[in-house]
């Protein structure tokens, strides 16, 4: 399981990168990205308050949605204000694709293997959207306000993976 | 345009309703303290018992401050919420959904 979920999240990050070399994204493609990976946190952390008992577990997901639909609301906001389209791409998609499948492993699973394996994912997947962040998605933004939400959504996704990896250590 | 209001109460901290400030107290005073963009602003520097600590949380996320056991004050997002200081110390605190965020609070008499 271990090996598959790295597997995941590593095609994932090969799919960030390799678009980053391809070509820079540009704002919109940006933009989708940036949404897009939100969504599927969002997404995750709604299974996640369907399916575990788990408190803690439960609160984490409490704050996925809170936080990521913030972010998600405040992008949507600039978007329009900027008239700015967010464009789809290779990235989106492969995130999708890997969130989709994820998704259906995870939705297979019961109790304190759910809980594991979700928070698990959820350490590996802020891992790799931080990484995408920190070294393509900021570097390429050109408006400043853009570039900006994704500074702080940084900072914030910094601190979920933080909380995250702490759950994980704490879940037997 | 970001319209944001006073909550009507102030928020219930444990330390503020242990102690009734001195008649000989100077005129409390109030000290914003700006929340935005995951980032506690500055604190004031000369706080004293009886001030007030105005939480001006301008950011999209809800977040605390909190020193736990001392105070815990609930920032939703864009709300502002006042908090008297009755007790003096160094109150180091955090918001507790999101702990890189910390700062300290230094009440002198």
């Amino acid at each position: 399981m271990a090996y598959k979920l790295a597997g995941m999240v590593a095609a994932a990050a090969l799919a960030i990168s390799t678009v980053a070399i391809a070509a820079g994204p540009t704002d919109p493609q940006i933009a989708h990205i940036a949404y897009t990976a939100g969504n599927i946190d969002v997404a995750a952390a709604k299974q996640a308050l369907a399916k575990s008992h788990n408190k803690a577990v439960r609160e984490f997901a409490s704050e996925m949605v809170r936080d990521h639909e913030a972010v998600n609301a405040k992008a949507l906001a600039l978007v329009k204000a900027l008239k700015v389209t967010p464009e789809d791409n290779p990235t989106s998609q492969a995130l999708s694709k890997a969130a989709k499948d994820e998704m259906k492993k995870l939705a297979s699973l019961k109790g304190s293997a759910f809980d594991k394996a979700y928070v698990n994912n959820e350490v590996a997947y802020h891992g790799t959207v931080n990484d995408a962040l920190k070294s393509t998605l900021i570097p390429s933004a050109h408006n400043a306000q853009l570039k900006s939400l994704l500074e702080t959504g940084l900072t914030l996704f910094q601190e979920h993976q933080k909380h995250a990896e702490h759950l994980a250590s704490t879940l037997k | 345009m970001n319209i944001r209001r006073l909550s009507p109460l102030f928020a219930a901290a444990a330390w503020a309703l242990l102690s009734i400030p001195t008649p000989a107290a100077a005129a409390p005073r109030s000290f914003t303290i700006v929340i935005d963009k995951m980032k506690f602003g500055p604190v004031p520097a000369e706080l004293h018992k009886g001030d007030i600590v105005i939480w001006d949380n301008r950011d999209m996320f809800r977040h605390s401050a909190t020193d736990k056991g001392v105070f815990d004050i609930d920032l939703p997002a864009g709300k502002v919420v006042k908090m008297r200081v009755t007790k003096t110390g160094t109150f180091p605190f955090i918001c507790k959904y999101h702990p890189g965020m910390k700062a300290v609070l230094k009440v002198a008499q």
